[in-house]
């Protein structure tokens, strides 16, 4: 895994053995030691015009995203204004990355975003759970396409991939892949049930050789989320890949990042594990809802120089 | 870097008070040493700034010290362990109190980041205490007899690479197992060792169990040379410990040396091979490579040599040499100018011999005293740089083939202090670590320091143990 000696990988397409042969060649991943790492990184101190600069960046990293059952017109409709708007009070706030809902509600965040350089971005594959058979997932992707979404966040089937049945894990993501057509696809591999940190590196590698143009850690709907660890070892996967492929993949934490706070330290792990070419809403999102307003909270803190009360950002 | 910078965010150095001129500790108080001619300065080695003056200790006050220790070891030995621990504790307390202040300091006068010496350094310094203050009334169930007697005056002279955390390896046990100190600190890192005294006071430890002598190394020399000293502990150089046990020899002083060390660091070819390089980088350039038991030979089996190496130099080149006090920093400043020469010579040797030396790019600051990181590729044993403790952030870089291979090239050095194992299979590294002659070996980790745990060498790095109970054993009888 050299970026001077880039080489090809050799297909792994419809053989199971050459596979997991594959992923369970790939270096192992010591859990003390990301975890260690990650932890320091976290000391970071980001202060001033730096943490200006981060803030902004994260905002604009934002997938603000909504996946509820008791999800309306209304609450979409209020969603997607506020990911043009962020912060009605101050136009230089900049917008976000993008909306991100269930199937059902993208026509109508669709009618709010079109045109506007937000992306709309929408939970597909029988989500959370993926447990559906393959030609429902396959309509479920095209129907959110059709009905305006650009970007496809599809689940993997965990179940399959914990059974070590890669080949159908991966002829799945290639076949989501093909049904979304020119919309990006997102992969989202659940890592709060992958558990060790060499399956979220197997499981990412397997995604990008499928196609992925994003991995994403979670649902949110499982107990454990997004965490620097993990975020850790799925950018190091995606620095890799592209060392051996020349193709780059993004990545998204999703679930549980809540405080800019947490959002600055998952940019200091970029900065210092990938570098700048992750550092861009086009391969870096955070899949969040509270974390929008405790940006802008910090953000009008350091623009103002004392904390606004709750009251003054909107609740949407 | 490039498009996100991290604005300096540098700790406070007023929280911390230095005096123009401090005296030396002795029966509790700073006195004026005997002879006034002898003052030194010490500098801040980011910026070469003096930040006080400070005291040499001549024959008589190293021996006015030792009678203070004396004075004081029939009573503080004769105190239930429970009152000692007492102290202890309080010691313990009042380093978590003041761990700021004192971290602030030791980066001053040491040139380490403040992001060591505060998530480092300070904790295990007040652990140390904590953990040696559970001892003191637990001595007979220690297992070194049923009545264990401490052994009296301890001479303790430390190194400057870890000021503060030297003091605290050499005082909490000796004060824990009934002996009192006469404690020498290096000469260009002499601060936090007087803040400690001050700290003493504050406990309201009793005047004389702990004296604090400043001075070079004709200080240190007349300090173990005393007659009136049962017991002398030693951690720097080989060469200076050599001295030691010569001048100790034929006497009934009891000796324990922490010398130098070249360990090796292996990487196997089913290494986690992001957490190594994580491990190499912290195991050479953690407290900017002075440490005795440094990783400072890497060896890299040849068939993930090159995957390795290129990690390597892309992790370098985000290490954030600069400012001490800066809290991003991870690499501070070489502590002394007498240091960078050393790192400068053995470096420039490195090359001449043949070996490729590597940095990454970086900006060293104009003042001060600093050294950027490096590797050296293709060295053998045969290069100085493979055999020769460089103490400075220098890496040699070899390969091995087979295990076999890499535990006889580990050995193959007169140190043995510690080592390293990467390797994601359980059973090649307890076969490995059980055939490396090191006293300690760290299995996917490096340069994790803990007081429960026993430290110490084989061979030329010295004798005895600090640490666990093993550290107990060379404070008594």
């Amino acid at each position: 895994m050299t970026a001077t000696t880039t080489s090809r990988l050799p297909d792994l397409s419809g053989s199971a053995f050459n596979l997991r042969s594959f992923l369970h060649g790939l270096p192992g991943v010591d859990k003390v030691g990301v975890e260690a790492r990650a932890a320091a990184l976290g000391t970071r101190s980001v202060k001033t015009s730096a943490k200006a600069a981060a803030i902004d960046l994260a905002i604009r990293m934002v997938d603000l995203t909504t996946l509820e059952g008791a999800d309306t017109p209304g609450k979409v409709r209020a969603l997607s204004a506020k990911a043009l708007r962020p912060d009605p009070a101050d136009p230089t706030c900049p917008p976000v990355a993008a909306v991100c809902v269930y199937p059902a509600m993208v026509p109508v965040a669709a009618e709010v975003l079109r045109g506007t350089g937000v992306h709309l971005a929408s939970v597909a594959t029988a989500f959370p759970s993926g447990q559906a058979p393959l030609d429902v997932k396959l309509a479920d992707t095209r129907d959110a396409v059709a009905a305006g979404a650009d970007e496809i966040d599809m689940v993997i089937s965990r179940g399959a991939f914990l059974a070590g049945r890669y080949d159908h894990v991966y002829e799945e993501i290639v076949a989501v892949k093909e049904a979304c057509g020119s919309a990006h696809l997102k992969v989202i591999l659940e890592t709060g049930e992958l558990e060790t940190y060499d399956n979220v590196r197997r499981a990412s590698w397997l995604a990008m050789l499928a196609g992925a143009d994003f991995i994403k850690t979670s649902t949110g709907k499982v107990p454990v989320a997004a965490t620097l660890p993990v975020t850790l070892v799925m950018l190091e996967a995606v620095r890799d890949f592209r060392a051996r492929t020349g193709r780059q993949v993004g990545v998204k934490p999703a679930g549980g990042i809540r405080t800019t706070k947490d959002a600055i330290k998952y940019l200091v792990l970029i900065n210092e594990t990938v570098g700048d070419d992750w550092l861009d809403p086009d391969w870096f999102r955070f899949g969040a809802s509270s974390l929008l307003n405790d940006l802008l909270m910090q953000r009008t803190k350091l623009t103002t120089g004392h904390y606004a009360g709750p009251d003054y950002f909107t609740l949407d | 870097m490039g498009m996100f910078e991290y604005a300096p965010a540098p700790e406070s150095r007023s929280v911390v008070d230095i005096a123009p001129s401090y005296g030396l500790f002795i029966d509790g108080e700073f006195v004026p040493p005997a002879s006034s001619g002898g003052v030194f300065k010490t500098v801040n080695p980011a910026t070469e700034e003096v930040l006080a003056e400070v005291s040499t200790a001549g024959p008589e006050d190293v021996d006015r010290a030792v009678t203070a220790a004396r004075r004081a070891a029939g009573p503080w030995s004769a105190l239930p362990g429970a009152e000692r621990a007492k102290y202890l504790f309080r010691i313990a307390r009042i380093i978590q109190e003041r761990s700021r202040e004192l971290a602030v300091l030791e980066s001053l006068d040491n040139g380490k980041p403040i992001r060591e010496s505060r998530d480092i350094d300070l904790p295990l310094v007040a652990a140390h205490f904590f953990y040696y203050a559970g001892w003191a009334d637990k001595l007979r169930y220690a297992g070194f007899g049923a009545d264990p007697r401490p052994l009296g005056v301890a001479a303790q002279v430390i190194p400057w690479n870890f000021p503060l955390l030297m003091l605290a390896w050499k005082i909490a046990p000796a004060l824990a197992t009934g002996n009192t100190v006469v404690l020498k600190p290096a000469e260009t890192t002499p601060l936090s060792a007087l803040f400690f005294a001050d700290v003493c006071r504050q406990a309201d430890l009793p005047p004389g169990v702990v004296n604090i002598v400043t001075g070079a190394g004709e200080t240190g020399r007349t300090l173990v040379e005393h007659p009136g000293v049962d017991k002398v502990a030693f951690t720097g150089s080989t060469e200076v410990g050599r001295q030691i046990a010569r001048s100790v020899a034929g006497t009934r002083k009891r000796l324990t040396l922490e010398l130098g060390g070249k360990a090796a660091n292996i990487v196997f070819d089913d290494a986690p091979i992001d957490q190594a390089v994580e491990g190499i980088v912290n195991g050479i350039f953690f407290n900017q490579g002075h440490v005795c038991c440094a990783g400072s030979r890497l060896l890299i089996q040849e068939s993930v040599y090159d995957e390795v190496l290129e990690s390597l130099k892309r992790r370098m080149a985000t290490l954030r040499v600069g400012d001490p006090l800066d809290k991003n920093t991870d690499v501070g400043a070489i502590n002394s100018a007498e240091q960078l020469e050393r790192i400068r010579t053995l470096s420039d040797i490195g090359a001449e011999e043949g070996a490729e030396r590597w940095s990454p790019p970086c900006t060293l600051p104009a003042q001060g005293f600093w050294f950027a990181p490096t590797i050296f590729t293709g060295v053998t044993q045969a290069h100085r740089i493979a055999r020769e403790e460089i103490f400075g952030p220098v890496l040699s870089v070899l390969t091995f083939r087979t295990p076999a291979e890499a535990i006889e090239k580990a050995n193959n050095t007169p140190y043995g202090l510690s080592a390293g194992v990467w390797s994601e299979k359980g059973s090649r590294i307890l076969a490995v670590a059980d055939k490396l002659r090191a006293g300690v070996v760290w299995a996917n980790t490096f340069n994790k320091f803990d007081p429960t745990s026993p430290f110490g060498g084989y061979k030329e790095s010295g004798y005895g143990r600090e640490g666990g109970r093993h550290g107990l054993e060379a404070y008594l009888a």
